[in-house]
């Protein structure tokens, strides 16, 4: 809660919760006399000083009887409340501890009561209850139940198919303590603010039917009957109606919006202020190519620096993997140097060049041709309500002048060039018709609309069987060879890139530590990360009999790299040096580059032994 | 005596056949390692083990607890409870459960001090141990552990692999373990099942199945599996 | 659980038969529970209605002439066959069928909830959508803001105090638009504005936040790798995906919309349903409350049916899903 209240619509709602329960407790006592004094000689007047809205047809005063009318009003909606709320979460948690059969009953009873919106329910009920205050306090909860049912059994559903309630259950955890330990304390948030919510609709729910004369009945009066009889005057004066209404749309938002500010916050990542970050420029001596990256930076709102200083080249032709762990930065790399880092990344660097010309001067077209993007997830990276063609299609429609029709014969070509087969046909399905190998051979024929220069694949197969992994690996290789492109392939997987790529560049913490030849990965890797993932990875040659080697620790998040070599706590052979001061990357062989103050011997000994 | 026994046990979902027929032994104290690719049925294999999944016919018969380790130890722990809380519910009445969960932690390799830590404040590696001290909790004969690594970083991994092993040889556990990854299966495995379409295409001693394949998804598998002193051929 | 399936071809049977199943078992609780608000009035609904004064001769009357003497199943039939020859029974105060009531009434309910529901679309989509637009990664906190307090607000208003507010500014005030009725096109404008504004506001969050969301989806990453102009990025890829949630929100909001006009009509004197049920509800004219719920009940289940229609023609996935 004390989050809620720093900030400034919480605390608002807050302070005006407090005095709308002061107002119901003690305004009956203060000023209960003075809203029941009838006076007749000051029948249905205007506003004036002596009666701040006026008086009604009694000469009551209606500025004191909205004051006094607080507590019923108030009371009426928070018995409302806690009677729909208590009910629904009754109806809402059954299922979870029912046998099968009541459980579908109760679901399927609660799916139908759900449809009808509250107020009809609450009229059916008010009819059954009759007219009158307990009526119209049994009808609004009666109508709160099934959304407030309906809602815990969503939520009820979505933490108990989560695996620690699994793991509970395996463990011998009863169904009634899995609910009360794991499930309920789970959900207890959205379902304390949508209570809260509630509070605020059952108020205004009350009012509503006091106000159609079906709820509160005189000599009682709450701000509905009060609006109810300022309204039939309205012609004469506005305020006898107008002073109700505030009060019903005033304490309706302070529920509303101290639900809301707890919502917000509930789902609200601490967003911190972005500080300026300098980078100091590298004095660059080296010639471009295809791609060109100097001293490449990726920064957050609040000092993430994601990447860190990251320089590298990529010729025509060649293909370049760049092989690190989640955290790395090496994602966000690949989003960077093909201009796809949104909002609130900021990307910036001394050199970031295709094909000779800034990234940042571009075009579209030539982008949209000569760049090639291979995602992640081939499952969520086609857009789920086009067909494949169509998407496959577009790139030639907006960049290259052709026809809807001319496109998508030319999307058929290219899906045919990928391999897949009937083409005409496939290309006339949905993303969910096809398996996960296929959607990747598509985004592959995708970026082959174009002419491209470069393919850049961020994890291509991670999230493919291996048996589809080695195909769609062959065929950006083939790409490359038929193609001239070069490939930028982005993996954590050490062996995928070994037996792909030319050249490995090697990230730990948003720099690269290594860069060598792919041909000497095995046997001259000199940085202490690099050679410990090697021996760290087991394949189908790793001794059995012997354990893994390990690496302590874990890589650090982007936010909490401090001072030294960002793998010195972790690395066998750090010393002091390590700790203090960060190592950039020096040339050790011909395109061979380590970044690493422990550049001795017995080092270039210990990485090739762990390396086997 | 603790075996795992699986007795022509299919899992039907409506017209949805995702285990047929599959009969399978976890030899006492031995790891049987299950390979297949995603939807191949092993992790629904895996849940029928523990009563997660009802099987539509046949039998799961084991001769002790089964205990089972899953996939993302980022959903496997219950993110309001203490981890010392979350083993504690696993031990069995009787046992001194503040002791147990000190002496838990420190078999898998955690300080006992952080009993009362929140999951969020651990990395995923110390997660996965946590889930195993969970599972080790309830003093189970057989272990399930359905794709355990393959949330982690490949620099944590190995670490949770070792521990593995050493829990399963030092307890002498049965252990089904499920990967999707032929090098982790075969790293920890005593004997390997491979698993396609709902059934068991190949059974048999690690050695044999890799050295020896005798169905040809197998041999599909292992050629398709990378490996670092080869090149990718282009075709 | 969502089951995932194609929308074409066999897919088409089961989504049918089982809405149908869904439809038939609602109108079938509707009827039932119509039927039965009668009996669970405590105490005698007729003497209820004609009040305590009433000789017991003519209460026992009117009993039998209602039917209410037979066993409760004999009524049962009665009551649904009745409605199948489009009976609703006779109104207990005018005498009339209830039927010729609601066919006076309800063509002025519907044609104010369409129009409203029409106002509610076309501002609520544009609106969301450039919202969302511009305060997309965080950007213009300030604008976020300001747009999350004024919908909030709105929102918050029920349509009845709106309804209040603006018959007194507009029709009091200054006089620019009728107070009530239905005979001038003027007086369309205040009704229809009192039921849409908050919906309108409502629907305008859901559809910036839905958009917000899909904007993350990695499609929309793949439509930018394509170089895409941004308006088809935004009106292409985004928002169709964007509509599927939009639709179930902003249908079960339409049936609160149609619930909604009973208080508005209330506050213009509008001649449709609404302002004729509250009066049944206070003369305790049973017959007619009956009818009138059975009928809304019947516009809210027709409402959903043709989201539920809409939703599975949009989405070619089908969000076709079990309960």
């Amino acid at each position: 809660m004390r989050p809620v209240l720093r900030s400034p619509v919480g605390a608002a709602s807050a302070v005006l919760l407090c005095l709308l329960v002061a107002l119901a407790v003690f305004a009956p006592i203060l000023w209960g006399d003075r809203a029941a004094a009838i006076d007749t000689d000051a029948l249905q007047q205007g506003p004036s000083s002596a009666h701040l809205l006026g008086t009604d047809q009694l000469g009551r005063d209606i500025f004191y009887r909205v004051l006094v009318a607080t507590r019923l009003t108030l009371g009426l909606a928070l018995l409302a409340t806690v009677i729909g709320v208590t009910g629904g979460l009754l109806l809402g948690s059954a299922p979870s501890v029912l046998p099968r059969w009541a459980a579908r009953i109760v679901t399927s009873a609660v799916n139908i009561a759900v449809a009808f919106p509250g107020l009809l329910l609450a009229l059916f009920f008010a009819v059954i209850f009759g007219t009158g205050t307990v009526g119209a306090v049994l009808a609004i909860a009666f109508a709160i139940t099934p959304s407030f049912a309906r809602l815990t059994q969503t939520l009820t559903a979505s933490v108990s198919g989560r695996d620690f309630v699994k793991a509970a259950r395996v463990c011998g955890v009863g169904r009634f303590r899995l609910l009360v330990r794991h499930v309920l304390p789970n959900i207890a948030e959205p379902l304390v603010i949508n209570a809260t919510m509630a509070a605020g609709t059952a108020l205004m729910a009350v009012a509503g039917l006091s106000f159609l004369g079906i709820g509160v009945q005189a000599p009682s009066y709450d701000w509905g009957r009060l609006l109810g009889e300022g309204l039939n005057r309205i012609y004469l004066s506005p305020a006898p109606a107008l002073g109700p209404a505030i009060a019903v749309v005033v304490a309706g938002l302070a529920f509303n919006l101290f639900g809301e500010a707890a919502a917000s916050l509930a789902g609200r990542r601490q967003q911190q202020r972005q500080e300026p970050v300098t980078h100091e420029s590298v004095v660059d001596t080296s010639a471009g190519g295809l791609l060109t990256v100097r001293n490449l930076h990726v920064t957050f709102p609040g000092g993430v620096r994601a990447v860190r200083g990251v320089s590298f080249t990529v010729q025509d032709g060649e293909m370049v993997g760049v092989v690190g762990e989640s955290g790395s930065g090496k994602s966000l790399t690949a989003l960077a140097v093909s201009r796809l880092v949104e909002h609130p990344g900021v990307v910036s660097a001394d050199r970031l060049e295709f094909n000779g010309t800034p990234l940042a001067r571009t075009s579209d077209r030539e982008l949209g041709t000569g760049l090639a993007m291979v995602f992640q997830d081939p499952m969520t990276s086609f857009n789920p309500a086009l067909r494949i063609g169509r998407q496959v299609a577009e790139v030639s429609e907006v960049h290259q002048g052709l026809s809807r029709r001319a496109a998508f014969a030319k999307a058929v070509d290219r899906l045919r060039a990928v391999r897949i087969p009937e083409a005409d046909r496939r290309a006339r399905q949905y993303p969910h018709e096809f398996s996960g190998g296929m959607r990747q051979r598509a985004m592959i024929a995708m970026g082959l609309m174009g002419e491209p220069r470069l393919v850049i694949a961020d994890e291509p197969t991670t999230a493919l069987d291996v048996t589809v992994q080695r195909e769609v690996l062959r065929l950006l290789a083939r790409i490359r060879a038929e193609r001239s492109a070069a490939v930028l392939l982005i993996s954590h997987d050490i062996t995928v890139v070994a037996q792909t790529c030319d050249r490995v560049l090697v990230m730990y913490a948003g720099r690269i530590v290594e860069e060598l030849p792919t041909s000497e990965l095995f046997t001259s890797a000199r940085h202490p990360y690099t050679t410990a993932l090697l021996a760290a990875v087991p394949d189908l040659d790793t001794d059995r009999d012997a354990p893994l080697a390990v690496i302590p620790g874990r890589p650090p998040e982007p936010g909490e790299i401090a001072r030294g070599c960002p793998f010195a706590p972790r690395c066998p052979v750090a010393e002091q040096k390590c700790r203090l001061e960060e190592p950039s990357l020096v040339s050790v062989d011909e395109g061979h580059q380590v970044a690493c103050w422990k550049l001795d011997a017995e080092l270039v000994e210990a990485a090739v032994g762990g390396a086997r | 005596m603790s075996e795992l026994v699986f007795d022509h046990v299919t899992v039907r979902y409506g017209h949805h056949t995702a285990v047929d027929d599959v009969s399978l032994t976890v030899p006492s104290g031995q790891v049987v390692g299950l390979v297949g690719e995603s939807g191949s049925g092993k992790s629904t294999l895996a849940a029928t083990a523990v009563g997660l999944v009802p099987v539509t016919s046949g039998r799961v018969l084991a001769d002790g607890k089964v205990q089972m380790v899953f996939q993302d130890p980022y959903s496997s722990l219950d993110p309001r409870m203490s981890i010392g809380g979350s083993i504690s519910e696993a031990v069995p009445r009787g046992i001194d459960r503040r002791a147990e969960v000190a002496r838990l932690l420190e078999l898998v390799n955690l300080d006992p001090a952080r009993a009362k830590a929140l999951p969020l404040k651990l990395s995923g590696g110390q997660r996965q141990r946590v889930a195993l001290a969970r599972a080790l909790a309830a003093r189970p004969e057989v272990i399930v552990a359905d794709e355990i690594t393959s949330a982690l970083d490949v620099s944590v991994q190995g670490a949770v692999l070792n521990l593995v092993r050493d829990l399963q040889r030092q307890l002498g556990l049965s252990m089904l373990f499920i990967s999707h990854n032929l090098a982790v299966v075969r790293y920890v495995s005593d004997r390997i099942a491979v698993m396609k379409n709902g059934a068991i295409v190949e059974e048999g001693p690690a050695e044999r199945v890799l050295a020896d394949p005798r169905h040809p998804y197998t041999r599909e598998l292992l050629a398709a599996a990378p490996k670092r002193h080869t090149r990718l051929e282009v075709s | 659980m969502i089951t995932v399936e194609r929308v074409r071809g066999s897919a088409w049977l089961p989504f049918a038969r089982r809405r149908a199943l869904r439809l038939l078992t609602s109108l079938w609780v509707l009827v039932t529970a119509a039927f039965l608000m009668i009996h669970l009035i405590p105490g005698d609904p007729v003497r209820e209605s004609l009040g305590l004064t009433a000789p017991p001769e003519v209460v026992a009357a009117r009993r039998a002439a209602l039917g209410l003497d037979d066993p409760l199943v004999v009524q049962y039939w009665h009551y649904v066959s009745g409605l199948f020859r489009g009976e609703f029974g006779t109104s207990l105060v005018s005498g009339t069928p209830v039927a010729d009531l609601i066919g006076d009434r309800l063509p002025a309910t519907v044609q104010l909830a369409v129009l409203a529901f029409v106002v509610v679309i076309v501002v609520a989509v544009p609106v969301g959508v450039v919202m969302a637009v511009l305060t997309k990664g965080g950007r213009r906190r300030g604008g976020e803001l300001a747009f999350t307090s004024v919908s909030v607000v709105l929102a918050a208003i029920p349509e009845f105090l709106l309804a209040v507010a603006l018959v007194s500014l507009f029709a009091v005030q200054l006089g620019v638009l009728p107070v009530a009725g239905n005979d001038a096109a003027g007086s369309w404008v205040l009704p229809a504005l009192a039921l849409a504004v908050g919906p309108a506001a409502v629907l305008a969050r859901i559809v910036r936040v839905e958009l917000l969301s899909v904007l993350g989806n990695d499609f929309v990453r793949t439509a930018r790798a394509k170089r895409l102009p941004a308006r088809l990025v935004y009106l292409r890829h985004a928002l169709p995906n964007a509509l599927t949630a939009t639709l179930t929100l902003g249908g079960m909001m339409l049936a609160a919309l149609v619930a909604g006009t009973v208080l508005v009509e209330n506050v213009f004197a509008w001649p449709g349903l609404g302002s004729t049920i509250v009066g049944s509800i206070q003369q305790k004219d049973y017959p007619a409350v009956q009818g009138i719920v059975l009928v809304y009940g019947v516009g809210v289940l027709l409402v959903n049916l043709v989201v539920d229609v809409a939703l599975a023609l949009l989405d070619p996935r089908s969000t076709i899903r079990e309960a």
